[in-house]
């Protein structure tokens, strides 16, 4: 069984390069790039982009413990809608992933209700309290591809230090939330002009470089794999490509938020763009964009966190944080190259090929042999967006009623639509 | 008239001529408040709530006695003694109340942003008396008519706001209101009691009081929370008053016939001297009372006129 993708804008993010060309799939898998050859089925692209699936680390989905939130099969019919064909979800459920018979429930659930790829990770102490470090070994043989305690910051740095060099011996990767936790206790914005004329409990910037100096200092005694969850200041940025170039088996990510979204969008107390950490300034914004195209920053992740209206529909400082994600995603980052701030294969870098490269997934590229989890897409297709046509049983998007452009044509796993027509 | 908002939330909406009218209103009812009969019935057969989710006796008390002398009929609610404990949202609250049709809420919540949220929520004027860190307009007002009767004019002033700038509304809608009538405004405070780049808001920033109270026309004191100073913003209370406390020593550095205000409460013998807070040739304080009640009404009469004209105009 064979199907050719032809006349296709090809997105390759190893190459860095776009050209003209048909993809041929076989039995899921990437056959051929490049030359029109004959398949059973034959599907004309009419120009548009096709890209590997976008692997998104950090997807919350509200099972167990907050269903009414988010569930598998709407967050993988809103990742189908998104582009997105991996999910990697975050273990900040209730109660918190840390047991392997937890993750084969999240691992049933998924495979019989997300038409794409779920990936969990697991907590990396006990309950995401910060005190013991789970059963590390068997999480890793139970599926789980990354080891984090999410927003938390693991404060006892001897029980930290420990974790980090039990899954070192391991291989498994950690992934941390950079911040220095006292500092940032109750903050709901960063501190700044904005801050101090809304009147709202702020953190420094600092406090992000604090706490990734802290971490990258306890990865260069230990050893371990480690991967910043979000990077979101220009004064982390120097600490961050200092700990590459001693050759620390480090990296980092971003959210879409903080790279199209700045502190004074939050405007009069909108409470859909308090997200964690909080926005920043317009020139952090700037360069931690500027880091993603140079690469400094490797991964792009939608951080996709449910809430319902009640969570939302309180005054600033009481709202829960977070924003829905997964079919924003795509459309929010083509704002970075129809800004020239970026170009494409540059993009699908950090939205494809980087997230499958740090956790050693065979996907995320436009090659032979790889699994055939694709995206086409126009990258020009103007909207307006509405937050109630969204797949997510949750509606908490920053980007309703804006305008928008990057529309999905179809979604492909292992060869197989999962989202669109064609 | 220009001042046409719907509701009152904060300084940082009005222009200059708004806060003009609303402050040259407020002169008229100095007058009706000092006269014998003290009523009005501007606001005869309308319904004013005040909602206090946080203790009030000061702001509370002034608003009621503005409503009731101009005649409306006011209800208070101690709100942080009632439905929050069972869990209702504030939207539900205030969705509660608004099916009891208030023509007048006034609000007070301890969070930032929360008294916008509500009056989002109902169809009667809003007025805030105070949100969180953020704003508290009515205190500005009657700050600034306060000190436009002492000085003769509310411009080209110089004044200093001391203390607890961090976490005070009064001095965020007070910096704002003086700056747009064009005064130079001076924050004096320990740089853990300051909001962070604040000096970008137009304000000259001092940790030093001598040199922040230095030719100045007015001295704005802030009320030191209790809870501030157990060392973990500053070290003690006594070396705060020691060198942020007002006393005549630091007040010299002022202007000879320098103003000294102060919102109250007072914590004498904190952030200021007792004989300064009695001194009736400097400080203000007591007429701050009295104008609080003369802007509470203008404030409140201006917003029923805006109402009743929007509400003509719909049934035109």
């Amino acid at each position: 069984m064979t199907t050719l993708l032809k006349n296709a804008r090809l997105i390759d993010p190893e190459t860095g390069t776009e050209t003209r060309g048909a993809v041929l799939i076989r039995d899921g898998i990437i056959a051929s790039v490049g030359p029109e050859l004959s398949a059973d089925t034959v599907i004309d692209c009419n120009g548009k982009c096709l890209a590997p699936g976008i692997i998104d680390i950090g997807v919350k989905i509200g099972e167990p413990g907050e269903r009414h939130k988010e569930s598998y099969r709407t967050a993988g019919a809103a990742a189908a809608a998104g582009g997105i064909t991996t999910m990697v979800t975050r273990p900040d459920t209730t109660p918190a992933l840390d047991t392997p018979e937890a993750l084969e429930f999240i691992n049933r659930r998924a495979n019989e209700s997300a038409p794409v790829n779920v990936l969990p990770m697991s907590a990396l102490t006990k309950g995401r309290d910060g005190r013991e470090m789970v059963e590390v070994g068997f999480m890793k043989d139970a599926g789980a591809v990354a080891f984090t305690d999410c927003d938390r910051v693991v404060e006892d740095t001897k029980v930290y230090t420990r974790a980090m060099s039990y899954a070192k011996s391991l291989g498994a990767l950690i992934i941390a939330h950079p911040q220095e936790p006292t500092l940032s206790k109750g903050a709901a914005v960063t501190s700044g002009k904005f801050a101090s004329l809304k009147g709202l409990p702020a953190v420094s910037a600092m406090a992000e470089r604090l706490g990734l100096e802290r971490d990258l200092t306890l990865v260069e005694m230990t050893g371990a794999r480690y991967h910043a969850d979000q990077i979101t200041t220009a004064r982390a940025l120097p600490v961050l490509e200092r700990a590459k170039a001693n050759g620390l088996d480090v990296t980092a990510g971003v959210s879409i938020h903080h790279l199209t979204l700045n502190e004074f969008d939050v405007g009069d107390y909108r409470t859909f763009f308090k997200v964690k950490p909080p926005l920043r300034a317009e020139t952090d914004r700037i360069a931690v964009v500027e880091a993603v195209a140079s690469g400094l920053i490797d991964i792009i992740s939608s951080f996709h966190t449910p809430q319902d209206e009640e969570s939302k529909r309180l005054p600033f400082e009481e709202a829960a944080s977070g924003a829905v994600a997964l079919e924003t995603l795509l459309p929010a980052a083509m704002r970075l190259v129809h800004a020239e701030m970026m170009d494409l294969p540059t993009l699908w870098r950090a939205l494809s090929l980087n997230p499958a490269k740090r956790l050693g997934l065979p996907g995320g590229r436009l090659s032979e042999g790889a699994p055939a989890d694709l995206v086409l897409f126009d990258p020009d297709a103007p909207f307006l967006l509405d937050r109630f046509k969204l797949n997510s049983k949750s509606k908490n998007t920053p980007f309703d009623g804006q305008r928008m452009q990057g529309k999905v044509i179809a979604t492909l796993v292992a060869g197989k639509t999962v989202f669109g027509d064609i | 008239m220009t001042f046409r908002a719907k509701h009152l939330l904060g300084i940082e909406h009005l222009g200059p001529d708004e806060i003009d009218t609303i402050l040259n209103l407020a002169d008229d009812y100095v007058a009706l408040n000092r006269s014998k009969n003290k009523r009005s019935d501007v606001l005869a057969g309308l319904t004013q709530i005040n909602m206090f989710f946080e203790n009030s006796t000061r702001t509370q008390a002034s608003f009621e006695l503005a409503g009731k002398r101009l005649g409306a009929d006011v209800m208070n609610m101690a709100m942080q003694a009632s439905s929050i404990k069972k869990g209702e949202t504030l939207i539900d609250t205030a969705l509660t109340l608004n099916a009891m049709h208030p023509d007048l809420l006034v609000v007070r919540h301890p969070h930032s942003g929360a008294v916008e949220l509500l009056a989002s929520k109902v169809n009667c004027a809003v007025l805030n008396a105070g949100d969180g860190r953020h704003e508290h307009p009515t205190q500005a007002l009657l700050d600034a008519l306060t000190i436009r009767r002492k000085k003769g004019r509310l411009h080209r002033l110089s004044i200093a706001i001391c203390g607890d700038i961090a976490h005070s509304r009064v001095a965020r809608s007070n910096l704002i209101l003086l700056g747009k009538m064009e005064n130079r405004v001076r924050l004096v405070g320990p740089p853990t009691l300051m909001p962070s780049e604040v000096s970008e808001l137009g304000v000259e920033v001092y940790d030093d009081m001598r040199e922040g109270l230095k030719d100045v026309d007015v001295v704005m004191m802030l009320r030191l929370q209790k809870e501030r100073m157990d060392g973990g913003f500053i070290p003690s209370e006594r070396e705060y008053y020691h060198r942020y406390g007002l006393d005549a020593e630091k007040l010299s550095h002022a202007k000879p016939d320098a103003i000294v205000m102060h919102p109250g409460p007072m914590n004498r013998g904190v952030e200021i001297d007792g004989t300064i807070a009695d001194d009736i040739n400097r400080s203000v304080i007591q007429e701050q009372v009295e104008m609080g009640v003369a802007v509470r009404m203008a404030a409140m009469d201006l917003l029923v006129r805006n109402m009743r004209a929007s509400r003509a105009s719909v049934e035109v």
